[in-house]
């Protein structure tokens, strides 16, 4: 995988069918290997330390001991096989080894040689391991093929996540030296210039004033898009892709719209210009508490009264379900809101209460279908019922375009796919597992399109956006398929001059 | 024929012993391992009400597994309850006078047991012929589906074909319990009950240390087990407040 390597885009499937197994298909080097001065930003060791093995169970013993999650899950499998036909990377490569039980298992056959009786006594008859050179290398591989996107952990009686499994995977890997270039490249562009672009405050400034006389060209009002304004009420805090891609930058401009029409007082910060949190990819708490007190700090800094986040799938998870507890207590917010709030549930809200108006036909040329991003269906809510998730984007495109048409029931809500490039994947170096892992979406996509002549596919996620617009085209489809609910909703909100007083 | 007895009264000693302690050493072990994280797989109940339904649910029911694959689920779902009722059944040889949920189960429990085999078979079969199912097991799970099956087979045998003298059995079994070993009963051996006895002891054995963990790791969970609240409760770990909040510099926890 790690050079550049000519692959065959797999066929759609006439009906789903039960994978044929192809071991060792996926096998390989996995990602590329972080260079030592990236691992020594992370606190790291910079290359494989000689001792790795000792160190590797060291660590997982650690983890043991701290994250019941993994615990339990290492013990409950019972390798039913409610999984195995479960995984994207399952479906697409049909590599055995990207079925969830046969990934966690790389782990689970570790923890049995040495954390458990019969592994250490009958490690055969257990099918336990001692952690090798060769099984190291599967881990690194097989690990990095894995999105983190929690669609086994719907369909396991024991509620198993490989998400966790791997997240601890690739925090013994970091451990020993192994680390991923892509996600530990980004993460110290965070800490040292503020986003995963490593967009610096001058080049952010610019880009917002660039935006701003675009919008003013577009619809003759000025728009704003403020940066570090400090007494601002809301805080708005999203991923950097949203600065500069396309189709992600149509979204913020989508989000500006929505702010200038409600009359609300917001602003950009460029110390916190970045809402995803890589530091959940390579399954480290202590990075992922790091990144997410740069939101607690800019929050403080600027005098906020609320936070929202913009689009984005995994940095949601961390925002609604860790940001209270890496950077909590937000009892200096406003505490009529919740901390955080999505983008969606601030748009839905003013909505309902009419503060915007919308204008569905100005979405006429477009028939809209929605994917549902992996972890902000199965790891969050939106709103105050569970399901809202679900519920409130879709409320929002329907309020924003004639026509929506749903998906297979088995692939959207919290069956879900993900898109193929979640979880620290979306580097070019795994565009094959990219592509191969994006093959249940695309049939799915490819029946709405068929039947109902669909023609875009919203998203609310930065790596859907762009893993989508890479893809796409391997599918035959058109790479701007993929949009953001905010450009639907920056198309077809009713602009007025004076902007309302607040809702 | 001293010797079976008494063989057969240590190694039922030694098994329970080695059940109760190991799987209450498991249970402690997942009890105090903190969950640092709000990871419960949404949607999720927002009350602990709401944790205790959805629990039921995939404990009475098998809910996830019945979205997730129905063959699985119909062979599962026999086997579990029949087994219960094949449980329930037995108790009356530990107890006297039996109650009546137990008499009332005698019938039933009599012919659960070859619901509980057509489970298992069903089980074997998808472990043996299902590619990716192959693929995945290991020699232990086939022993754990060859234990049960030995199990349930040679008691439908004791049951309705060699027969052995119950009513023995269960004196035997009554004085150890009530640790009456001046006055321990002798048990019988026809061979059919020291296999059926040999294999239960084993599977008891083998509990704590295997994969039917998966009986008390469902209840701890993280993802079925936990209220979905985190922005409505701050959730933080002991360790991480003893890691990074309790500096001079960092935040405080509530």
């Amino acid at each position: 995988m790690a050079k550049k390597i000519k692959f065959e885009v797999p066929e759609f499937r006439p009906y789903p069918t039960v994978p044929v197994l192809k071991p060792g298909v996926m096998k390989g080097s996995g990602p590329f290997i972080a260079k030592p001065d990236m691992q020594k930003d992370l606190g790291f060791p910079g290359e494989l330390v000689d001792d790795w093995h000792d160190v590797a169970i060291d660590k997982m013993g650690d983890l043991l001991k701290k994250y019941r999650s993994l615990r339990v899950f290492l013990d409950s499998c019972v390798r039913c096989g409610a999984c195995t036909d479960k995984c994207q990377y399952m479906i697409g490569t049909n590599d055995p080894k990207n079925m969830p039980v046969a990934r966690q298992d790389l782990f689970r056959q570790v923890y049995r040689r040495h954390f458990t009786l019969a592994g250490k006594l009958f490690p055969k008859l257990v099918g336990a391991k001692d952690l090798t050179r060769d099984v190291l290398d599967d881990w690194y591989n097989y690990f990095h093929q894995c999105s983190q996107c929690r669609r086994c952990s719907v369909f396991c009686p024991y509620g198993i996540d490989t998400a966790e499994i791997s997240m601890a995977a690739r925090e013994i890997l970091d451990t020993v030296g192994l680390g991923q270039k892509y996600c530990n490249e980004i993460i110290p562009k965070i800490y040292k210039i503020g986003n995963n672009l490593g967009l610096p405050k001058p080049a952010l400034a610019n880009t917002l004033e660039g935006l701003e006389e675009d919008m003013k060209d577009e619809t003759g009002i000025d728009i704003k898009m403020p940066l570090d304004v400090e007494g601002a009420d809301i805080l708005l805090i999203t991923p950097s892709a949203d600065f500069f891609a396309e189709p992600h930058i149509d979204g913020l401009i989508g989000y500006a719209k929505v702010f200038h029409q409600a009359g609300a007082s917001w602003t950009l910060s460029s110390y916190a210009s970045e809402a995803a949190n890589f530091g959940m990819f390579i399954g480290s708490y202590d990075n992922m508490r790091k990144v997410s007190q740069r939101i607690r700090k800019a929050a403080i800094d600027l005098k906020v009264k609320r936070i929202i986040f913009g689009e984005c799938g995994h940095a949601w998870r961390v925002a609604y379900a860790f940001l209270n507890t890496l950077a909590g207590p937000f009892d200096f917010l406003d505490t009529r809101y919740p901390v955080p709030q999505h983008i969606c549930e601030y748009t839905y809200d003013l909505i309902q209460k009419g503060v915007i108006q919308l204008d569905k036909s100005a979405n006429d040329h477009r028939k809209l279908t929605f994917h549902d991003s992996c972890n902000v269906a199965r790891a969050t809510r939106m709103g105050d019922k569970p399901g809202g998730q679900f519920d409130i984007p879709r409320e929002v495109i329907k309020a924003c375009c004639n026509y929506y048409y749903d998906m297979e029931p088995d692939t959207i809500k919290d069956q879900t796919y993900c898109c193929g490039g979640g979880g620290g994947l979306l580097t070019d170096d795994l565009l094959e597992l990219r592509v191969k892992g994006a093959l249940p979406r695309m049939e799915a996509l490819k029946q709405v399109v068929d039947d109902h002549g669909v023609t875009h596919m919203a998203a609310i996620c930065a790596i859907c956006k762009t893993q989508f617009a890479k893809v796409l085209p391997y599918y035959g489809f058109g790479m701007d398929t993929v949009i953001s609910i905010h450009q639907l909703v920056g198309d077809a909100i009713v602009l007025t001059t004076e902007a309302k007083t607040p809702g | 024929m001293e010797f079976w007895t008494a063989f057969y009264a240590i190694s039922f000693y030694v098994a329970t012993f080695i059940l109760m302690f190991g799987l209450g050493y498991k249970i402690f072990q997942y009890a105090v391992t903190p969950a640092p994280l709000k990871i419960p797989t949404t949607p999720a109940p927002l009350t602990t009400g709401g944790v205790v339904v959805r629990l039921l649910l995939e404990v009475v029911i098998f809910r996830s597994l019945f979205r997730s694959n129905k063959w699985i689920w119909l062979f599962a779902i026999i086997f579990h309850f029949a087994l219960w009722i094949v449980l329930v059944r037995h108790l009356r040889y530990f107890m006297d006078p039996v109650w009546t949920l137990v008499v009332l189960a005698q019938p039933f429990g009599k012919y659960a047991s070859f619901a509980m085999l057509l489970g298992l078979f069903g089980l074997l079969a998808r472990r043996m012929f299902v590619v990716r199912i192959n693929y995945i097991s290991v020699p232990s799970d086939y022993l754990m589906l060859f234990l049960l099956l030995v199990i349930g087979i040679s008691g439908t045998l004791i049951s309705f074909v060699t027969r052995t003298d119950i009513v023995q059995f269960k004196a035997f079994m009554l004085s150890v319990l009530c640790f009456d070993w001046s006055n321990l009963q002798t048990m019988p051996t026809d061979t059919m009950l020291l296999i059926h006895l040999t294999a239960v002891i084993s599977l008891m054995i083998v509990f704590p240390f295997s994969k039917l963990l998966h009986v008390p790791g469902i209840f701890f969970a993280p993802t079925r087990n936990q209220v979905d609240n985190p922005r409505e409760k701050r959730h933080v770990a002991p360790w991480a407040v003893k890691e990074f909040e309790t500096t001079p510099a960092s935040t405080t926890s509530e």
